[in-house]
C-alpha cells in the first residue's frame, strides 16, 4: 500500500506538470520525425559472394573495390552468419542479387558499385534479379536505426527525469521526511520504478505506434516483444537516473551527466556503423545498456527476432537494473539505516 | 504503552561531520508528558541532535532510546512525529493530497485518513485551504502543513524543529494553545526546538545547548533563579558570555 501510495502521488505530480509531459511524450516524436527527414549514411569495406560465376567476373568485382568471396554454394543463411552484403549467383546467363540489407545504405552501395563494376567487362549488361534478406527495395535508411532511436528516447527521458524528481526529493527534503516515516526503503524505489515507469511505457506506446503508422517504420517482429524490450530500457534508465542524482546537488548538475552518460551511449547504438570500429572500442560499447538495447531493437523491429533469439539482450538489460535498483536501496541507507 | 518516566533518553551521543565535532558527548533526558524546549543560536547542532533522535542520521557515539526502543527501530517512527526544518512538502500537490499521501504512508485506513486529515487541518486551520496547491500557498501556511503532516499518524512523541518560524503572532498563540492541549488532554511529549525566547519561556522543561553541548538545562523557572536574571535572553547572554 506505501509503494501504492508513492506511485499515486508521482501520478500527481506528473500530471500536474503539463511541461514535463509534453516534453515526455511529444520531444521524442519531434525529434523523430526530424531526424526521419534528414538521415542518411556512407557504406565501406562491402562484402559479396560470387557463386557459378567466371573469373573475370571475379576480378571485375575485385576491381570494382569489393571483398569477394568465391564460393560452390551459399544461403541466405550463411549471409547473415557472415555478415556478407550481397550474393551474386550466376545461371544460365541470368543474374540473381541477394542483398543482406541489414543497413539500407550499404545495400544501395553494393546495386550501385556492382553496376559500375560490371560495365564493360561483360558484353551485355545482365538483367538481375533482386532478393533481399533483411527489408525490401523500399527500405530507408532510417528504418534500420529508428529502433534504436525509440531505446534511446525511452532512456534519455526517464532518465532525466526520474534523476530529477529523486534529485529535488533530497534537496526539499521531502525524502528525509519519507524516511521519517515507517516507509522501507525498498518501497521508495519500488514506487519510483512502478510511478515513473507506467510514464515510460506509456511514452514507449506514443513513440512506437508514431514510429510505425506515421513514420511507417518497418515492423516485422512483435510490438508486445518492443514494449518489453522498452520497459527493460526504461528500469534501467531509471535505476541509474535516480542511482546519479544522489551525485549531483543540483538539477543543473543532474543535466551534466547527458555528456558523460547519454552521448556515449549513442555513438554505440548502431547509428554509427560498429564493425568498422577498434576492438577497444567495441568493447567499451558492451558495458553500455543502450548497446543491448539497440541490437533487440534492431533485431526485432526490422529483423523480425522473436523473443529467443533477443533473450540474452533483454537478461543483460534485466542484470543492469538488477544492480543499479539495489544500489540505490542500499544508498539510501545514508540516510537512515532501516 | 510503557510506564518509564522518560520518553527519549540520550546517553553519550557524539557525531561529526567532515572532521568538525557537531554534538559532543552528550546525554540528556526527555520527560514524558511535557514540553521540552531546546534552545540555542544557529549552527550549535539542534537540528542534528533531532535528527539523530528521529532515526535520521547515526550517532558516531553513545545511545538514544526513544519510548523504551532504541533509535533507529521501524516501529517507533509510528509513534514519533516530526516536523523538520525546511518545509518538506510536494509543492505540485494539494494540501490534502500531502496529508492523503503521508497518512498512507502510515497505513492509516480510510476513515483514519478522513478523521485525521480534518483534525490536523483544524488545528493548524487550513481547512479551507485545503483543495489549494502547496506551490501557491505563502510561508506560514506551508510552515502549518508540515506541522499537521507531523500530527496526522497521532504519535505519542512529537518532534518539531522551529515549528513557528514564519507564522504571525496571532496564529502562533493558537498553535501554543494546541501543544499544551496536546501535553494536557492527550498526555502527548513534544520536543521543540526554538530561539525565541517567549517560546523558551512556555516549555516545561529547557536544554540551552552551544557548540554542541548542553550548558545549562532545567525549568525556565530554574534557569532565571540559577543565573539571577529577569528574563530567559539575559540567561543565554550570560552564559554566552562567559566563553
Amino acid at each position: 500500500m506505501r509503494i501504492a501510495s508513492l506511485v499515486t502521488r508521482i501520478t500527481q505530480q506528473m500530471r500536474r506538470d503539463r511541461r514535463t509531459l509534453a516534453l515526455f511524450f511529444l520531444a521524442p516524436l519531434l525529434i523523430l520525425t526530424l531526424m526521419y527527414f534528414i538521415f542518411d549514411t556512407e557504406a565501406s569495406d562491402l562484402k559479396i559472394a560470387v557463386t557459378g560465376s567466371d573469373e573475370t567476373m571475379v576480378k571485375a568485382l575485385e576491381q570494382a573495390g569489393f571483398q569477394v568471396t568465391v564460393a560452390e554454394k551459399f544461403s541466405k543463411k550463411v549471409m547473415i552468419e557472415k555478415n556478407t552484403d550481397g550474393w551474386l549467383h550466376a545461371e544460365n546467363g541470368k543474374m540473381e542479387l541477394t542483398l543482406l540489407n541489414d543497413q539500407p545504405s550499404r545495400a544501395k552501395a553494393v546495386q550501385m558499385q556492382l553496376m559500375q563494376g560490371l560495365q564493360g567487362h561483360v558484353k551485355t549488361t545482365p538483367l538481375i534479379e533482386e532478393q533481399y534478406v533483411y527489408g525490401d527495395a523500399k527500405t530507408k535508411g532510417f528504418d534500420t536505426f529508428s529502433p534504436m532511436l525509440v531505446s534511446f528516447f525511452v532512456f534519455f527521458f526517464v532518465f532525466l527525469i526520474a534523476g530529477i524528481a529523486l534529485l529535488k526529493e533530497r534537496t526539499s527534503g521531502t525524502l528525509e521526511r519519507l524516511l521519517a516515516t515507517p516507509i522501507r526503503r525498498y518501497e521508495i524505489v519500488a514506487g519510483y520504478v512502478i510511478g515513473y515507469g507506467s510514464f515510460a511505457l506509456i511514452q514507449t506506446i506514443i513513440v512506437v505506434l508514431y514510429a510505425v503508422n506515421v513514420l511507417d517504420i518497418v515492423l516485422v517482429g512483435s510490438i508486445w516483444l518492443v514494449l518489453l524490450t522498452n520497459i527493460l530500457v526504461a528500469l534501467v534508465a531509471l535505476s541509474l537516473g535516480t542511482l546519479l542524482s544522489s551525485f549531483a546537488t543540483s538539477e543543473f548538475q543532474m543535466v551534466q551527466f547527458i555528456p558523460l552518460v547519454i552521448v556515449p551511449q549513442v555513438f554505440f547504438t548502431g547509428i554509427f556503423p560498429l564493425d568498422g570500429m577498434a576492438d577497444w572500442l567495441q568493447k567499451i560499447g558492451k558495458i553500455m545498456p543502450l548497446y543491448y538495447a539497440s541490437d533487440a531493437m534492431n533485431g526485432i523491429m526490422y529483423k523480425g527476432f522473436t523473443f529467443t533469439d533477443v533473450s540474452l539482450d533483454l537478461l543483460i538489460l534485466l542484470a543492469f537494473s538488477v544492480i543499479f535498483i539495489t544500489i540505490n536501496i542500499i544508498s539510501l541507507k545514508k540516510y537512515r539505516s532501516l | 504503552m510503557c510506564t518509564l518516566k522518560n520518553a527519549v533518553t540520550i546517553e553519550g551521543i557524539a557525531k561529526g561531520f567532515h572532521q568538525k565535532k557537531v554534538i559532543g558527548s552528550l546525554n540528556m533526558n526527555i520527560e514524558k508528558n511535557g514540553i521540552f524546549g531546546l534552545l540555542g543560536p544557529s549552527g550549535c547542532g539542534k537540528t542534528t541532535l533531532i535528527k539523530m533522535i528521529v532515526g535520521l542520521i547515526k550517532p558516531d557515539a553513545g545511545k538514544i532510546t526513544v519510548l523504551d526502543h532504541e533509535v533507529p527501530n521501524e516501529a517507533l517512527l509510528m509513534d514519533v512525529g516530526y516536523m523538520a526544518q525546511s518545509d518538506a512538502l510536494y509543492t505540485e500537490l494539494t494540501g490534502a493530497e500531502n496529508l492523503e499521501f503521508f497518512a498512507k504512508l502510515y497505513r492509516l485506513s480510510k476513515k483514519e485518513r478522513r478523521e485525521r486529515i480534518q483534525y490536523a487541518a483544524e488545528i493548524v486551520q487550513l481547512t479551507n485551504d485545503l483543495n489549494i496547491r502547496v506551490a501557491y500557498y505563502s510561508g506560514g501556511m506551508k510552515r502549518r502543513l508540515s506541522l499537521a503532516v507531523a500530527l496526522i499518524q497521532n504519535p505519542a512523541i512529537l518532534i518539531l524543529d522551529e515549528p513557528t518560524v514564519g507564522i504571525d503572532p496571532v496564529l502562533k498563540q493558537s498553535i501554543w494553545q494546541e501543544l499544551e492541549r496536546l501535553r494536557n488532554e492527550d498526555h502527548k511529549t513534544i520536543l521543540i526546538t526554538t530561539h525565541v525566547m517567549d517560546e523558551a519561556e512556555r516549555c516545561d522543561k529547557l536544554a540551552m545547548l552551544r557548540e554542541g553541548e548542553i550548558i545549562a538545562s532545567g525549568t525556565p523557572e530554574a534557569l532565571k533563579a540559577q543565573y539571577a536574571v529577569e528574563t530567559l535572553d539575559d540567561v543565554f547572554l550570560k552564559i554566552g558570555g562567559e566563553r
